[in-house]
């Protein structure tokens, strides 16, 4: 059922409202060509060995040093002084250890990837077009796009691209947004109104012609924008990102120190230790796997937020998103559908339930807005069918003075339906009565918090309809998630207080605002945030901008208004409020991907521990073979198995690192135990199995 | 092993807990400042004292900042005038002895030991300092080095609990004196002076041997010395041989008594930060942790000891406890003491950072010795005054940093949220424990004059050397015996080692609590990490033993693992 897709003929704006199809068919991203996904990012992991870049990962640096070191020393053994080892292991430590350089370039190539494929099919888009510049009214001239400035005012005729972001002036016309959406129906633009007069540039007139105000220079506009986003140029380190790296760095000191101090304490024992096994050793020792991750996690999880065809302005926003405790949501078209539907007949005055629901079926058979069809689909379902009669009746449409709607039938009858009082008046001026249940029959329904609707036929009212605000599928269970998760949702609704408490117990989110102007919206995330909480909200008006500001997290629709658009950190191309959600969980699963990942990372050094101490020691100290528990071939065999681990769980870690860490809506004690079972347990056991299996492997080649 | 055996630990340790839970009441009170009964007591003797430094009766409220410099700049002031006196010693008032002024090495080495509240020897107490020098100079700083760490603690524990102001450095040690540490050490005084103990101005007495040579025995203020001591975790003891010296400890239940005195505050500071920050169940936690470390390395020493030594099993030695001996390794312990006492007391004395000794560490067999190690290189099971909780805490930040990410949030402890800045001040202090035992230890193991003061070659000379700076840098002061200490190297080198260890650490987390109390709260709910749960704890103690295996696990390997496999494989040195 596409209840929208007729209503795009008939009523309002030219747009398919996305919360009507199922959620898993709204996950689409502009077309994006990923073959050659892979070629490219393996040239790339080599591009990015230039020193410059590596410096800005301090673990993989100390591991580029490493493998310059033992480079050396392949061709001058006894550079830093005897050797007992052969220029052979030593190639095979530097190879081991520039391997591990690349798969970590190689990490952070894929998960860009993506995101330049994305850029790519944007900046086809972008390619110059010739704007006709209006220079006096009604004469225009021809120039390049990339000359218009903030205010020219510019002519679009069907066929053409809109050469930059702006506002529609003059004219009304479909565009085609879906180079930057990937959204397929064309969406209505015309002048004056609050979220249908702003126009994206590099998207096409489909129909008829627009004026259009400039509001970006060249290099600003939002498609510009949405390029540096998605190919990660724009890309800060996050603050968790940071400290995380802060943390990593000082664990490389600290292992740094631990491998430096042990050749004296090697010499002193009379087992001196090669200095290709010493950076074995360290880069053992370091967190080369978070290290080589890290910043894979953090594209990917930007990533991952575009592909919900959501545009973060930063990295901060989205890890923002899973610290928030507060979600402020629009009860309209975020929570409910943004129609109330009719849910029941009360019938008045002696009426039968068949006779009121025929009447209001009639009432409505020519009322094409959302209402009315419900009142009709109702009908239908109680098993009304309609007179052919009905078609030859003219349809009278709803008027801010009548505040009726309804049909005159050629035999004159005039059925009515709308509001209780104006149909009271209505019904009274010519001389009906009014049925004394009447009054009870509003209140019972306005007492459920819904829109009583009274029906009458000529001068008879028959009864009354019930209005009910229908609250979109699966959200009560998303609010049942969000709270078990810590986070509490507050609605905001225009509605007054009895309609919004029943709506907010319905949809179970733990607190409303009735009655809610913006700056009540304001306030409210103000005392939040007094409380030490983060908030995000959604908008779309300009009269949203100050809060979508004001929040932690601001998601703006893609159809709001620009004003809205700057002052939000996120934009959703599809316009669907409740996507916050999704954003939200993005957020927490990023947290937890760097977390599961660093824990992981550091459980391994046991393991490596007991395989590569007793080794270097084997001959100066042999009494330290009873600590090879894993019963290692040789030494040399232990080292190498060690360092081959160490370095292929980078690649066989990254599909983890793109997809992110399965979130659960669980407690964060749950959550915490579970992830210390599997990434700190595991971390710790896994790395023993792996590198006994690599050391048979490696005893059969040697 | 029997019942007696095991109740001479466990009755020690019950009783421990039992009287630390009220002192935590007492200490918690100090620490928030809030007002007692305790007041219109101690207040008649406070109010002259607060007089004469200016202060008035509340004090001036501090910044982090300020608390710092406050603690430093007296901390130098008492070390400048201690090194005054023992480098004068020569030429001040009782010194029956007529002993003579200390070489400028060995003074620097003893004014930092004792102002640090560590305690490091390179001398021997009776031979080497006048009963003045004993008493202004090594009984002065035990007291105010216990005060100056516990007043750092109650400093962190208030900007833990969201104070930015965090109290009055001059009042929180005046209080801190009066209110615990003099009453305390008097009473423990006069008990051990009942059992035995000397404590007199006269000089060494001279009495005739059974072989009819006269003996010279020294005696001196003994009592008060070594009750503070232990009560102040300090550990220097007035005779070389410390609480080894029947003078110092001479029955099994001075022992009990200076056991129960060291880990008396430091377990009550446990209990009293739960009240601080209002919230019991994270010091029972903590507790938790703690105990748990303790009474594995409890165990592992005691079963050590108690097995004896490989070699000498391995050519048939009996040393199985009977009726007729008390079996193990008693190989530098007291037999008034046994295996029980001293595994007991070698437990407590690294654990609380006291670094007093009732038998020779270095006499321990490789395994056992590897506890007192062990907990010097944590330095945080329970830990010395004040800073073994603060380094507990610190582990706290790394483990809530490293797992709290795989909830899904921003890291929080006490509901601040862990940042860049914390990090950083984190890292200093993780960062500089290892720096300072490894780097000197390894230039030791290969340098001339490191090699030349150790006594035992192989695997056990390196745990000299290792042992020595991993009590420096605890603040621990107990020595492994065997390595001669007093040169120029060891002097100097131990002395930066111990000044770095105390007083970077304490500053790095009086700055990180400044930070955290300067954050917003953060409001708890169900997808805040909990820190006072089983399983956090249990995380917390996997934290620390991780980060302590891998970045001392090598160095340990090549010293008491090695020579107890060798042991094991019968191989001697």
């Amino acid at each position: 059922m596409k209840a929208s897709d007729d209503s795009r003929s008939l009523t309002g704006p030219l747009r398919k409202t996305p919360s009507d199809t199922p959620r898993a068919e709204r996950r689409h991203t502009p077309k994006v060509d990923v073959s050659g996904l892979y070629r490219r990012a393996v040239v790339d992991s080599f591009k990015k060995l230039d020193p410059r870049l590596l410096v800005r990962n301090p673990v993989m640096f100390v591991v580029a040093l490493g493998t310059f070191l033992t480079l050396l020393l392949v061709f001058k053994p006894d550079l830093f002084g005897p050797s007992h080892v052969g220029p052979r292991y030593n190639a095979i430590i530097a190879a081991i250890l520039f391997a591990t350089v690349l798969f970590a370039n190689f990490a952070e190539a894929v998960a860009e990837g993506r995101g330049k494929a994305q850029a790519d099919s944007l900046r086809r888009t972008r390619s110059d077009t010739l704007a006709r510049r209006q220079v006096a009214v009604g004469k225009y001239e021809e120039v390049s796009s990339t000359k218009l400035r903030k205010g020219d005012i510019v002519h679009v005729d069907q066929g053409e691209l809109i050469p930059g972001d702006g506002e529609v002036v003059a004219g009304v016309a479909s565009v085609d947004e879906s180079a930057i959406t990937g959204e397929s129906a064309p969406v209505l633009k015309e002048p004056g109104t609050d979220t249908a007069s702003s126009v994206i540039a590099g998207t096409r007139v489909v129909s008829d012609w627009l004026d259009v105000r400039v509001t970006a220079n060249p290099g600003e506009t939002f498609l510009d924008r949405m390029i540096a986003l998605v190919e990660g140029a724009a890309r800060q380190k996050t603050p968790n990102e940071i400290a995380l790296t802060v943390l990593l760095a000082v664990l490389t000191l600290i292992f740094l120190m631990v491998t430096v101090t042990l050749e004296p304490f090697a010499i002193y024992s009379g087992s001196p230790v090669d200095v290709a096994t010493l950076i074995a050793l360290l880069v053992c020792l370091i967190p080369t796997t978070i290290g080589g991750l890290l910043s894979a996690i953090g594209i990917a999880g930007m990533d991952r937020v575009a592909q919900f065809n959501v545009i973060a302005m930063s990295g901060k926003a989205v890890e923002a998103a899973g610290d928030v405790d507060t979600l402020i949501l629009d009860k309209t078209g975020t929570i409910t559908l943004g129609n109330r539907l009719a849910a029941e007949f009360i019938p008045v005055g002696g009426h039968t339930q068949d006779e009121l629901s025929q009447i209001a079926m009639q009432s409505s058979w020519q009322d094409s807005t959302p209402e009315g069809r419900s009142i009709v689909q109702l009908a239908t379902r109680l098993g009304c069918s309609p007179s052919p009669a009905w078609d030859q009746g003219t349809g009278v449409e709803f008027s801010a003075q009548t505040r009726m709607s309804g049909i005159d039938m050629p035999d004159g009858t005039r059925v009515r339906k709308g509001a209780a009082d104006s149909i009271k008046r209505y019904v009274a001026e010519q001389g009906g009565s009014i049925p004394d249940d009447l009054d009870g029959a509003v209140r019972t329904v306005a007492g459920k918090g819904g829109t009583p609707l009274a029906v009458c036929r000529g001068t008879e009212i028959s009864g009354v309809v019930y209005l009910k605000d229908t609250i979109k599928a699966g959200m009560r269970e998303r609010f049942a998630q969000m709270r078990s998760i810590g986070i509490r949702t507050v609605m905001c609704t225009g509605d007054n207080p009895l309609t919004a408490a029943v709506i907010a117990a319905e949809a179970g989110v733990d607190d409303f605002v009735a009655e809610a102007t913006p700056e009540d919206k304001i306030r409210l995330i103000r005392s939040e945030q007094a409380k030490g909480k983060l908030v995000a909200m959604t908008g779309d008006g300009t009269n949203d901008a100050p809060a979508l500001a004001q929040a932690d997290v601001g998601l703006a629709m893609n159809s709001g208004t620009p004003a809205a658009k700057e002052a939000a950190n996120m934009v959703d191309l599809d316009s669907d409020p409740s996507k916050l959600i999704d954003v939200v969980s993005i957020g927490k699963q990023l947290l937890i991907t760097r977390g599961a990942l660093t824990t992981f990372s550091i459980a391994n050094d046991v393991a490596k521990y007991f395989a590569i101490i007793p080794a270097i020691f084997v001959a100066g100290v042999p009494e330290l073979r009873a600590l090879n528990i894993m019963r290692l071939h040789s030494p040399q065999s232990a080292v190498v198995s060690a360092l081959i681990f160490n370095a292929i769980i980078i690649p066989a870690l990254i599909p983890l690192a793109l997809k992110g860490v399965k979130f659960r809506p669980l407690t964060a004690d749950q959550m915490l135990l579970r992830n210390v079972v599997i990434y700190g347990l595991g971390g710790i056991i896994v790395p023993f199995i792996a590198i006994k299996a690599i050391d048979l492997l490696v005893s059969l080649a040697m | 092993m029997n019942a007696i055996f095991i109740l001479q630990i466990a009755i020690p340790l019950l009783v421990l807990v039992a009287v630390a839970m009220p002192v935590g009441v007492f200490l918690s009170h100090l620490a928030a400042e809030t007002p007692t009964r305790a007041d219109r007591i101690f207040g008649p003797v406070e109010r002259p004292l607060l007089w004469l430094c200016g202060l008035s009766r509340e004090g001036r409220q501090m910044t982090w900042k300020t608390y710092s410099l406050a603690l430093l700049s007296t901390n130098l002031l008492m070390a400048v005038l201690i090194y005054v006196i023992l480098v004068a010693q020569g030429v001040l008032p009782l010194n029956p002895l007529k002993l003579g002024g200390l070489p400028p090495a060995l003074a620097f080495n003893t004014a930092v030991s004792f102002t640090t509240n560590t305690d490091w020897q390179a001398y021997a107490g009776e031979t080497t300092l006048s009963y003045f020098s004993q008493m202004a100079a090594i009984t002065f700083l035990m007291f105010t080095s216990a005060a100056t760490g516990l007043a750092a603690a109650f400093a962190f524990m208030r900007g833990l609990s969201g104070r930015t102001e965090v109290g009055n450095y001059y009042l929180d040690v005046i209080r801190i004196l009066v209110r615990i540490f003099l009453p305390l050490a008097f009473i423990g005084a006069l008990f051990l002076c009942w059992q035995g103990v000397p404590q007199t101005l006269s000089p060494s007495l001279h009495v005739l041997g059974p072989q009819g040579a006269t003996q010279s025995i020294p005696v001196g203020p003994v009592a008060s010395l070594v009750s503070i001591k232990h009560l102040g975790t300090n550990g220097g003891g007035y005779f070389g041989q410390n609480s080894a010296h029947p003078f110092e400890n001479p029955t099994p239940l001075t022992n009990v008594v200076e056991f129960l005195l060291m880990g008396l505050i430091p377990v009550a500071l446990v209990f009293a930060f739960g009240r601080v920050i209002g919230n019991k169940r994270q010091a029972r936690v903590i507790f938790w942790a703690m105990a748990v470390m303790f009474l594995g390395f409890l165990i592992l020493v005691t079963w050590a000891e108690s097995a004896g030594n490989p070699l000498l099993a391995r050519v048939g030695l009996d040393q199985v406890a009977s009726g007729l001996q008390a079996g193990g390794n008693m190989v530098g312990k007291e037999v008034r003491f046994g295996i029980a006492q001293s595994a007991l007391f070698v437990t407590g004395t690294t654990a609380f950072t006291t670094g007093s000794v009732d038998c020779m560490h270095d006499s321990l067999t490789a395994l056992g010795g590897l506890v007192p190690l062990a907990e010097m290189m944590l330095n945080c099971v329970f830990g010395g005054k004040g800073v073994g909780f603060m380094n507990f805490m610190l582990y706290g930040i790394l483990a809530v940093f490293l797992t709290g990410l795989m909830v899904g949030r921003t890291p929080e402890i006490f509901n601040k949220k862990i940042e860049k800045p914390e990090i950083v001040l984190a890292s200093i202090a993780i960062l500089i424990h290892p720096l300072i035992i490894l780097v000197p230890s390894a230039i030791s193991a290969v340098e001339p004059f490191g090699l030349a003061s150790i006594a035992n070659p192989a695997f056990h000379g390196l745990s000299e050397i290792l042992y020595a700076f991993t009590s420096g840098a605890a603040n621990n002061g107990s020595a492994f015996a065997g390595l001669a200490a007093n040169t120029p190297w060891y002097n100097l080198g131990i002395g930066i080692v111990m000044l770095l260890g105390r007083y970077l650490s304490i500053l790095a987390l009086l700055a990180i609590a400044g930070s955290l109390a300067a954050k917003k709260k953060v409001p708890e709910g169900p997808g805040t990490l909990r820190t006072d749960t089983a399983l956090f704890g249990t995380i917390w103690v996997g934290v620390i033993l991780i980060v302590g295996a891998l970045t001392f696990f090598p160095v340990v390997a090549l010293g008491p693992v090695a020579e107890q496999l060798a042991m094991i494989a019968g191989k001697a040195f």
